[in-house]
């Protein structure tokens, strides 16, 4: 089901995770991103980004996207 | 005054474990060293008469009435001020005693209106139940000519709440003491001297006009009717009273509800009240009327869309309309289509079975409360970091804090009965951080001062915390055995070697944080040389973008310095509402079941399933912003919403009322026709804490019970409501009774599992974790291990908001509360508290005001990058160059109109402490529509 949030919303959340999960390296935080995801969001709102990021991801920081590829 | 049920001991108990045995009138008895003997011949049940001693104040041993003799000693001493010692004999009642009692009591009584006995609250002047102990039928002196005028002629009328009479006063200093010694105003003194001494409030002004709190604190210790409720006065003496709890703050104060008839006529605090101890702040003492207000909606009421007019209807009807309406919705956009909110100022049973309803009637998880916005980065940051959503400790550990941090909280407005605890301690010299950007009043205040005020500019928290760490890592003040014997070593490590980096130094964040470098060195100094160190935090920690990262980052400080696991230290969220922390705990968050067990954890869903016989979803539901998001596409369309007002609390409410216009189906309920009830298609109205039968947990996870003094106002309590909706939408829920649900409760949730209604009428309150290993609650947590196992150290990068300065809006906006106020002021704007604070004002230095011509007063337009809105403007050098502040009590401040909807990047809890806003002097009426919809009466 599609969430229909702004995606606009989404992307910043997401990138706003990326950039707050613990410092280390990149493919830590995008691990501990997509864990805070799969924890805490709705699948709505996971499937709704993960279409986004099908559509090109525009404005999702490289982290983020990283993140997604682990995101249910 | 009397109480109708509490005995008073003259002095207070003291503590110790060595004890002394005495005879008194022929009775023994054991009493810790150090008790007076008035109080020792209490505990033996013989009463002492008495006047100017009560055990909530230290002994003062002015009136000369507890007189006894003692074998072996000269004269006849005071009681209340000798204390107890090994094989003391003591006479209380001898014909010696009886005269001299009786003579001073005559020079009393002459001095002592004639009419008392027969006033309306006659019957609370212990001065003549103290005559007729003492055997006094008859005064020599002319009775009844007060020296101060006759009953009445010297009145102070000015509080609201109670009355000031000087001609009943006898001098006996309790209400000075009461204000010194129990509230820490010190807004009462005697003034004059020898016959001419008489109570004053700040100099000899009216107590309205004085510094005076109304915590109710001297009116309770007058002995006689010179310090008396109005609602005494007006509706004469109580003859019965119900144990209950305040819904007010989450202090979660126990109170007397004493009633005549079926009418409250005053709430007293319960000495035995497990948090407060007798003491009471101007709200929960004296602001219950809202509950009888005329404006409570006591009938269901629906329309077909919100631009119709209400009618009334039966609960029937509303039931199956709000069922089938919401069965419609589902059966059209799907399962996940409807939610709801619980609401911190309902019980625990009532918001256990709304979770229920949302859960297991609607069949997905899309539950969330209103703690979204306050607290719960709380329960993230404690639940990674400890292993739970908890503060450590309970209220009376501050007790033995040698050095107390408070961090973005004001107790003396927002937590007034804890605050004033705290001021007990620190004037017995505990030393204070206030970590704040304005300058409450804890900064200074009468015999209070902070040792260290770090200024911190408003989104720079985790900035200054990491700094704090940092001196403590860099300077070797760490405490490393209990952080190698009690916390995870591999993530200490990597904390230990990111906090290091210079770039948290003090040096480097100043520029960023405006806190003096050298300032906060001597601060992280004196907090990690602490015996015991204790912080204390509020919603300045956790409505930021980074929130949950500060909650962390004071977790970590606790855990490196070996401050967590006994009384006097810990890490204390100071909660909002009086049920924040319960209804978090009965599962209100969409990703955790009741007692914080995540919705993908097996074995606690199976519980559920098991019990209520419905699969529960194993994924996260919406929370509160997800679900205007999902309304505003459509996906989310029927929602609802249990006591909580969020067209004005939440933030940026244009937004908000889009979202909630755009629903096909929004049910409230509550006690009056909110701001959010305007968008609502039904109306169901609620119950006061009056009417209530439940319990609320307060901040020290104390579990108090509310016990209805009336019944239900509107004929069904609100879990019954919760339960019909249910039931009307295919899923049969019911409990004959609400202890049934804390039953419910305690079955499904380890935490609780020790807990029942009849427990707490045992115990007066338990604190959980309550089960098989803590039979009678736990006071502190974490004591040998913490609950996760191992402490967890999470490194906390700074990161700056979004919300930024800029020319266009150069100043910080941020918000907060006041004493006399509470929350969106549904209930304290229908009290007399409206007398201290009747609009919410913006505060602003006087250097921001004079460079846009604001005076004192002024009207002001407030703009942000959402929206506009107005105020009067209150030029006060409480608050820092570049920030100003102001209080969301009243709707048409509209003050959430100009907040954003940036939020904490882990629990979505908005960022209302940091908004970039410009003010200007308001010389034309704003021609906004955000602003003629919030401030209709200053727009035109």
């Amino acid at each position: 089901m599609s969430h229909g949030a702004g995606t606009d919303a989404l992307v910043r959340m997401v990138n706003q995770i990326a950039r707050n999960v613990s410092p280390g390296s990149p493919e830590v935080a995008a691990s501990q991103t997509a864990s805070h995801l799969n924890s805490f969001w709705a699948p709505s709102m996971r499937a709704a980004l993960l279409e986004y990021v099908a559509s090109g991801g525009a404005g999702l920081d490289d982290v983020a996207l990283a993140a997604l590829s682990e995101v249910r | 005054m009397s109480t109708l049920a509490e005995q008073d001991y003259g002095t207070p108990a003291v503590a110790g474990p060595a004890t002394v045995e005495v005879d008194v009138d022929g009775r023994t008895v054991t009493v810790p060293a150090g008790t007076s003997v008035l109080r020792a011949a209490a505990q033996a049940g013989v009463d002492v008469p008495k006047l100017c001693a009560t055990d909530t104040l230290a002994a003062f041993g002015s009136c000369r009435m507890c007189l006894v003799e003692i074998d072996g000693r000269k004269g006849t001493p005071a009681s209340c001020t000798t204390p107890v010692a090994p094989g003391m004999k003591v006479s209380t009642d001898t014909a010696r005693l009886t005269r001299l009692r009786r003579a001073v009591m005559e020079l009393y009584l002459s001095d002592h209106p004639a009419d008392c006995a027969s006033s309306p609250g006659g019957a609370d002047c212990e001065l003549h139940d103290m005559a007729a102990a003492v055997g006094l039928t008859q005064v020599r002196y002319g009775e009844g000519l007060s020296h101060q005028g006759d009953q009445g002629a010297a009145k102070d009328t000015s509080n609201p709440y109670f009355t000031f009479d000087q001609s009943a006063c006898i001098a006996c200093s309790r209400c000075v003491r009461a204000c010194d010694e129990i509230q820490g105003t010190f807004a009462l003194t005697i003034a004059g001297r020898g016959f001419s001494s008489a109570v004053a409030a700040s100099a000899g002004s009216p107590f309205m006009a004085s510094e005076c709190v109304s915590c109710g604190a001297c009116v309770q210790a007058c002995p006689t009717t010179a310090l008396q409720e109005k609602s005494v006065v007006d509706l004469g003496m109580p003859d019965r009273s119900v144990l209950t709890t305040c819904a007010y703050c989450g202090v979660g104060c126990s109170f007397r509800a004493e009633m005549r008839d079926d009418v409250v006529v005053r709430m007293v605090p319960a000495k035995d009240g497990g948090a407060n101890e007798g003491h009471s702040c101007v709200k929960g003492r004296f602001a219950w009327g809202y509950a009888t207000h005329r404006d409570r909606q006591l009938s269901p009421m629906l329309r077909q869309s919100p631009a119709d007019p209400w009618h009334e209807v039966s609960w029937d009807e509303a039931i199956a309309f709000t069922a089938s309406r919401f069965t419609a919705i589902q059966a059209e956009h799907g399962v996940h289509a409807i939610g709801g909110i619980t609401s911190s100022r309902c019980t625990n049973e009532e918001v256990f079975a709304v979770q229920k309803m949302i859960r297991a009637g609607f069949g997905n998880n899309n539950v969330d409360t209103c703690a979204r916005v306050c607290h719960s980065p709380t329960g993230y940051g404690l639940k990674q970091t400890f292993g739970t959503s908890a503060g450590t400790q309970d209220f009376a550990s501050v007790d033995k804090a040698d050095v107390i941090v408070v961090i973005g909280a004001n107790p003396t407005d927002g937590h007034p009965v804890f605050a004033s605890r705290m001021k007990q301690r620190l004037r017995h010299g505990a030393q204070l951080i206030v970590i704040d950007p304005r300058r409450i009043d804890l900064v200074r205040s009468p015999h209070v001062e902070a040792a260290y005020h770090l200024q911190l500019r408003p989104g720079t928290n985790v900035a200054v915390v990491n700094s704090l760490a940092h001196v403590i890592v860099t300077e070797n003040l760490l405490d490393r055995a209990y952080v190698a014997q009690r916390c995870e070593p591999t993530e200490f490590a990597g904390w230990e070697a990111f906090i290091a980096d210079p770039a948290n130094s003090p040096e480097s964040t100043e520029a960023v944080t405006g806190v003096p470098a050298a300032m906060l060195r001597r601060a992280a100094r004196l907090y990690a040389a602490a015996p015991n160190a204790a912080i204390y935090y509020g919603l300045g920690v956790t409505e930021h973008s980074q929130g949950s990262t500060m909650v962390m980052g004071m977790a970590n400080l606790a855990m490196a310095t070996g401050n967590v696991g006994r009384e006097g230290v810990g890490v204390n969220p100071l909660r909002g509402q009086n049920n924040v922390q319960g209804s978090c705990d009965m599962g209100s968050f969409p990703h955790e079941l009741p007692g914080y067990r995540h919705v993908s954890d097996d074995s606690a869903r199976q519980v559920f399933e098991q019990l209520w016989g419905r699969r529960i979803e194993a994924e996260p539901g919406l929370r509160i912003p997800n679900m205007f998001d999902g309304a505003l596409a459509g996906t989310y369309r029927g929602m609802f919403v249990q006591g909580e007002d969020i067209a004005q609390s939440d933030p940026n409410v244009k937004h908000v009322k889009a979202a909630l216009a755009a629903l096909d189906l929004l049910v409230v309920q509550d006690l009056f026709l909110n701001e959010t009830a305007a968008f609502a298609h039904v109306f169901l109205p609620g119950t006061s804490f009056l009417e209530k039968d439940g319990t609320f947990t307060n901040a020290e996870r104390r579990i108090n019970r509310v016990r209805p003094v009336m019944g239900a106002k509107c004929g069904k309590q609100e879990w019954q409501v919760a339960c019909e909706i249910a039931t009307a939408m295919g899923y049969p829920m019911s409990y004959e009774r609400s202890s049934q649900i804390m039953d419910e409760i305690a079955a499904t949730t380890p935490t609780f599992a020790g807990v029942s209604f009849a427990r707490l009428d045992e115990l007066g309150s338990i604190q959980w974790p309550c089960n098989s290993d803590a039979p009678e609650g736990t006071t502190i947590m974490h004591v040998d291990h913490f609950v996760r196992g191992l402490g967890r150290f999470v490194p906390t990068p700074f990161v700056p908001t979004d919300e930024r300065t800029s020319r266009q809006f150069p100043l910080i906006l941020t918000t907060g509360r006041i004493l006399t106020q509470y929350n969106v002021g549904a209930q304290t704007r229908r009290t007399e508290n409206v007398r201290w604070h009747d609009q919410d004002v913006l505060e602003i230095h006087p250097h921001d005001a004079e460079e846009r011509g604001i005076t004192d007063g002024a009207l002001v337009s407030i703009a942000s990058r959402v929206g506009e809105t107005a105020l009067h403007a209150k030029v006060s050098e409480r608050m820092p160059q570049g920030v100003v502040y102001t209080t969301f009590h009243f709707p048409a401040s509209g003050a959430n109109i100009v907040t954003t909807d940036i939020s904490d990047w882990a629990t979505n809890c908005p960022e209302y402490k940091v908004t970039a806003v410009q003010v200007g002097l308001l010389t034309r009426a704003p021609d906004t529509v955000a602003f003629a919809e919030a401030s209709p009466e200053l727009a035109t």
